[in-house]
């Protein structure tokens, strides 16, 4: 990661285990700047299409290797940093990523790849504008996974790795080594902590301050000029497209 | 192979058992007569009672059939490309050759990461990344450069397979039709592998002549490889 490119847009990403909560503020993070009327791209780790067959094989055959692993999740990011994140960086637009290139420093690394070569993967990707990490307690992340779901799923409980055989057991091990590696990182790459254990809405409100101090003042991409019949908009984004029209 | 060396990290998580195969790796670009060759060496090695596995490109079990199916459509990036490459080639690399290699096998590989490094680099990568992304792969015993100019590669294609996209570079338009950035591309891809040459020690063979004679150049150097 950190490419030099600099993009007119802002890329915000979150981070920390599974079971941190990092995707519902994620989402109510989306839903408010929609609301602000801001152009929003929302992506996920592990979510293109071009990829996505290889990877449901390579789970269900069970024939990942952590380098294997390791490049494909690069591949799945690469296809999407082209298609999705990059054209919206370069527009003016806000990218919210749900995991970014530090979910692969966190996970490869956890699973044995060397640091320095993953991290070099990632290169061609910059350094988001703000990175947030959701701190939780290992405890508080399996109560809430397992209760939650039927089963742990082979890799996401890291039982590639036969740390355990059962998988409870060797999820809680595979987590404590991926935060054992978010925590290195928080100094090397800035991570803004959040801790993932106070209510839903008092991260939210700590969230959308910091989001709205890296906003301010910020001119991105105007949405899209709106029906002639809405009433809703706020007075100063109707100003913004007045100079655009103008313009 | 005595020692395990690897270009970079290698795969840290593996234990480094021994490996008493060999591992020889033919180069060179597109229609440059290397899957014949593969096939006379292996059949020339299998006669001297030598087990020999036979790998390409693109024929990993894990990144193959996505592979195929992505380079169908026009949504492929150089650089997804690059690293869906990578991914099929350590899928290869660890699950087919290093357990062949410790079974003591020959493993013939009809193209190995250079080939795919050139292509990216001639696509825009960066070459000091492309070479990192490597940094896992195994250092082949020998690799054999077959080097032919684009007019010896046109004859056999006109006369083989015939033109493709890919092997055009068309994904890139090095020329406005198929035959001249044929041309255009394939003169990028031997200057990459010229430019590789010393870095990574191949023995340059002249591809510009008839099979047999090509073939009797790779049987020497081969055999000069098994006296040591």
């Amino acid at each position: 990661m950190i490419s030099k490119e600099k993009y007119p847009g802002k890329l915000i990403v979150v981070e920390g285990i599974d079971g941190s909560g990092k995707s519902t503020q994620v989402d109510l993070l989306y839903k408010w700047l929609l609301a602000e009327g801001k152009s929003v791209y929302f992506t996920e780790w592990n979510s293109s299409l071009l990829v996505k067959s290889t990877t449901k094989f390579g789970k269900k055959e069970k024939i990942f290797t952590p380098t294997t692993f390791s490049l494909l999740q690069a591949t799945d990011f690469a296809d999407r940093w082209e298609n999705n994140i990059r054209p919206v960086l370069k527009a003016g637009g806000i990218v919210l990523a749900d995991r970014y290139a530090f979910t692969a420093y966190a996970r490869d690394v956890a699973r044995g790849v060397d640091p320095n070569w993953v991290r070099n993967l990632y290169s061609f990707a910059i350094k988001p504008d703000l990175a947030l990490y959701f701190q939780v307690p290992l405890d508080v992340a399996v109560e809430r996974i397992t209760s939650a779901r039927a089963s742990l799923k082979y890799y996401e409980a890291g039982m590639d790795l036969g740390l355990s055989e059962n998988k409870v057991t060797s999820f809680r091990l595979f987590q404590q080594r991926i935060i054992n590696e978010y925590e290195r990182m928080i100094d090397e790459f800035g991570l803004v902590v959040i801790d993932g254990t106070l209510p839903v809405e008092t991260q939210q409100n700590q969230i959308r301050l910091i989001a709205k101090k890296l906003l301010h003042r910020w001119k991105g991409l105007p949405p899209p000029i709106p029906p002639q019949r809405s009433h809703h908009r706020k007075i100063k984004i109707e100003s913004d497209f007045s100079e655009r029209e103008s313009a | 192979m005595n020692q395990i060396e690897y270009y970079g990290a290698g795969f840290p998580y593996k234990p480094n058992t021994d490996m008493p195969g060999k591992l020889i790796v033919l180069e060179g670009t597109d229609g440059v007569g290397r899957s014949t060759q593969t096939q006379l060496i292996r059949t020339w090695l299998e006669n001297q009672g030598h087990a020999v596995s036979d790998t390409g490109l693109r024929r990993s079990t894990l990144a193959s059939p996505g592979l195929d199916a992505a380079k169908q459509g026009h949504t492929l990036s150089s650089l997804t490309m690059s690293l869906f490459y990578a991914t099929d080639f350590a899928d290869r690399l660890e699950n087919q050759i290093i357990p062949a290699l410790r079974a003591g096998f020959i493993v013939l590989s009809d193209r190995y990461f250079y080939s795919t490094m050139a292509r990216d680099i001639v696509r825009g990568a960066d070459p000091n990344w492309a070479r990192k992304v490597y940094g896992f792969a195994l250092k082949p015993n020998l690799v054999l450069y077959l080097k032919a100019d684009v007019q010896t590669l046109v004859s056999r294609i006109v006369n083989g397979r015939g033109f493709n996209y890919w092997e055009a570079g068309m994904d890139i338009r090095c020329a406005e039709n198929l035959f001249d950035s044929f041309c255009v591309y394939q003169t990028r891809l031997i200057e990459q592998f010229d430019l590789m040459s010393d870095e990574f020690g191949f023995v340059t063979v002249d591809a510009n002549r008839p099979v047999s004679a090509i073939f009797s150049d790779l049987k020497k150097h081969i055999s000069d490889l098994q006296k040591t």
